[in-house]
């Protein structure tokens, strides 16, 4: 119960943010979609970097960590933080500059405008739309997946019918997911972006002091920093993977018999010199992919007849050199994210993009760091086959055992989860109402406030829409839905790339790309079972190979296709 | 950065710096400072002035 009461005092400062900021908005559409242009450096650092952090950043990095090992931080976070720096500086700043002298508030007016053609946005517009709409189930389906385990024995009167048995009376997904929906609905329609880079900076913050009270209580119970180090678990001259240490009474001790977890797969098979190599290592140090075999209990077991108790897994530890390189076209998804480009928008002057471009890999690696370690130091104490996302939250649970700090660490994982959420909401709303309705209108149709009105409606229906879409797929693995989405924006990074550097780019070649992003990136991701880990060949992303086609495509369409003419260069490109 | 990034030398290594980060953590730990000195470079070297300059202008 006390776990309940800081999540609701941490929603309810919330919604008194939004309250506030309502105050400050100047009632304008301007002011509603891009805040008039006034967001300084350090509020656009916050808003930016709390939108592209997910809960993926505390519990979904614990959690690949504890699947993969260290590399994870390589993999995701510090390419993450080259590339997205350079996407700021050189996508953001750019369309910053052409949003401001032509007064675009959305994506699709910039490519419109750009490519001299409407079309491009009748094309444009439900792509981006069905790439937010996964992103946005992420975050309600994360936050259900989040408080009911932790608020578990609250009201088991009330609630009689857990996802787990082990969590009766938690506060069910269909109800938090609601609560947490018109939270940010509320602060969204009341402060339009202004609420929500205000929100984001508060809720930023909040992830970020979590993520490093977690980590500084998770390594008091290992033992101090340098204990911690000898946790992992460790491979054994038997070829088994071992944990050394366990609890008694809530104290971390080594063990005098090391718990056998799983075995290198093959082990049989190897050279002496392989086996010497392997032996006495801790694998989730390191990054050589190694395959291994466990056992893990089964969900089914108890409730079908004749289930076994135990089933055989296989996993691989470590990363493939190539899917380490291919990984990184993940990340230029923030090229082409639509509610990026409108907090981009939001910005006082391109000055304020600096601490943007500076901080942005450093704020990357103080939240990502401890929660690599956090996962690689649970390999050696957690069951192999307990559910990633599961990882940090039962760290937390072994390790210290305090309702207030897991109250207050939930609320940084709905910090992270309420940060991405408001920009995509407002984003949908901001795309609808300009793109579509005063496309087709016309400007002059309706009054600023009738804009504004316009603009909050639509928010209302897409929050309704995605809690529904939410509830409907409670059950999907919301991190794999996260690459998916990140792979088909990066997919479509050559349009924007193009569009800002190279003259000759022509709507034709355009179009012509984003089909082709979009009809790779589909095919891939049926191909996957409509979700789930994917690789190509030895370990390819899906995304390297739809940002290939997609600029082939361009490069190939345009060079066949008539030039712009000179007059739509001249808006966007200096002579 | 993107052949820094790749940090095959330390690929196999698992020696601790100060006792508790895995040097291939530590490395990257590193990459993302050094990205972040590469950002304030640019800043410094390469800001757009003239672009800065093009949105202001009334044409």
């Amino acid at each position: 119960m006390t776990t309940l009461i800081v999540i609701i005092l941490y929603l309810s400062l919330l919604l008194g943010l939004g309250m506030y900021t309502n105050k400050l908005s100047r009632g304008t559409s301007k002011d509603y979609f891009v805040a008039s242009h006034s967001i300084g450096p350090f509020l656009l650092l916050m808003s930016v970097f709390g939108t592209t952090m997910t809960a993926f950043a505390l519990v979904g990095s614990t959690g690949k960590t504890f699947e993969r090992g260290i590399g994870t931080y390589g993999l995701m976070a510090s390419i993450s933080g080259l590339i997205h720096a350079g996407i700021f500086f050189v996508v953001g700043i750019r369309l910053w500059c052409y949003g401001k002298k032509h007064g675009f508030v959305t994506q699709i007016q910039f490519f419109r405008a750009r490519f001299d053609s409407d079309a491009i946005g009748y094309v444009l517009f439900p792509i981006l739309v069905l790439l937010v709409i996964p992103y946005l189930l992420i975050g309600i389906i994360g936050a259900g997946k989040t408080i009911e385990p932790v608020t578990a024995g609250a009201f088991p009167e009330i609630f009689t019918n857990p996802t787990r048995a082990a969590w009766l009376g938690g506060i069910p997904p269909w109800l938090s997911g609601l609560v947490i929906s018109l939270v940010v609905l509320t602060y969204v329609f009341m402060g339009g972006s202004r609420g929500a880079a205000f929100a984001n900076t508060f809720q930023t913050l909040v992830f970020m002091v979590m993520g490093l009270v977690a980590f500084t209580f998770i390594v008091k119970g290992l033992g101090g920093l340098e204990n911690a180090g000898n946790v992992p678990a460790r491979i054994s001259d038997k070829g088994t993977l071992v944990q050394e240490y366990g609890f008694d009474k809530g104290k971390l001790l080594k063990l005098d018999q090391p718990k056998t977890i799983g075995k290198i797969k093959d082990w049989t098979e190897l050279s002496s010199e392989e086996k010497e190599k392997l032996v006495g290592k801790q694998p989730h140090f390191t990054r050589t992919p190694i395959d291994l075999e466990y056992k893990t209990l089964n969900p089914a077991f108890g409730k079908i007849p004749d289930a076994k108790k135990l089933l055989d897994k296989e996993r691989e530890l470590g990363i493939p050199p190539i899917t380490f390189l291919t990984y990184l076209f993940i990340p230029l998804s923030v090229g082409m994210f639509p509610h990026l480009f409108q907090h981009w928008l939001t910005a006082k002057s391109a000055k304020a993009f600096r601490l943007t471009v500076i901080a942005h890999p450093l704020c990357i690696m103080i939240v990502w760091v401890p929660c690599v370690l956090i996962g690689a130091w649970a390999s050696g104490i957690l069951p192999p086959g307990l559910p990633p996302p599961a990882v940090l939250s039962n760290m937390l649970a072994t390790l210290i055992d305090n309702q207030i700090l897991t109250g207050l660490l939930t609320a940084g994982v709905l910090a992270a989860i309420m940060s991405s959420l408001d920009s995509q909401f407002l984003c949908l709303g901001t795309i609808f109402t300009n793109d579509i309705v005063l496309h087709k209108a016309g400007k002059d149709k309706y009054s600023d406030k009738q804009i504004v009105k316009i603009a909050r409606l639509f928010i209302v229906a897409i929050v309704a829409l995605t809690y529904a879409l939410a509830m409907a797929l409670k059950d999907a693995n919301v991190f794999d839905l996260a690459v998916w989405c990140f792979s088909g924006f990066g997919a479509l990074f050559p349009v924007v790339f193009a569009a800002l550097y190279w003259k000759r780019a022509t709507k034709e070649g355009a179009i012509a790309s984003i089909l082709a992003a979009t009809a790779t990136w589909f095919y891939y991701f049926q191909k996957a079972g409509y979700g789930g880990e994917f690789f190509i060949g030895p370990g390819i992303v899906p995304a390297a190979i739809c940002f290939a086609a997609a600029a082939i495509t361009m490069l190939v369409v345009s060079l066949a296709t008539k030039p712009p003419s000179q007059e739509t260069l001249n808006k966007f490109f200096k002579s | 950065m993107l052949f820094l990034h790749q940090d095959s030398w330390a690929w196999d290594d698992q020696s601790l710096v100060l006792g508790f980060m895995p040097v291939g953590l530590a490395y990257h730990a590193v990459f993302s400072i050094c990205c972040a000195i590469l950002g304030g470079l640019a800043i410094k070297h390469v800001w757009p002035h003239d672009l800065e300059d093009f949105a202001d202008s009334k044409d």
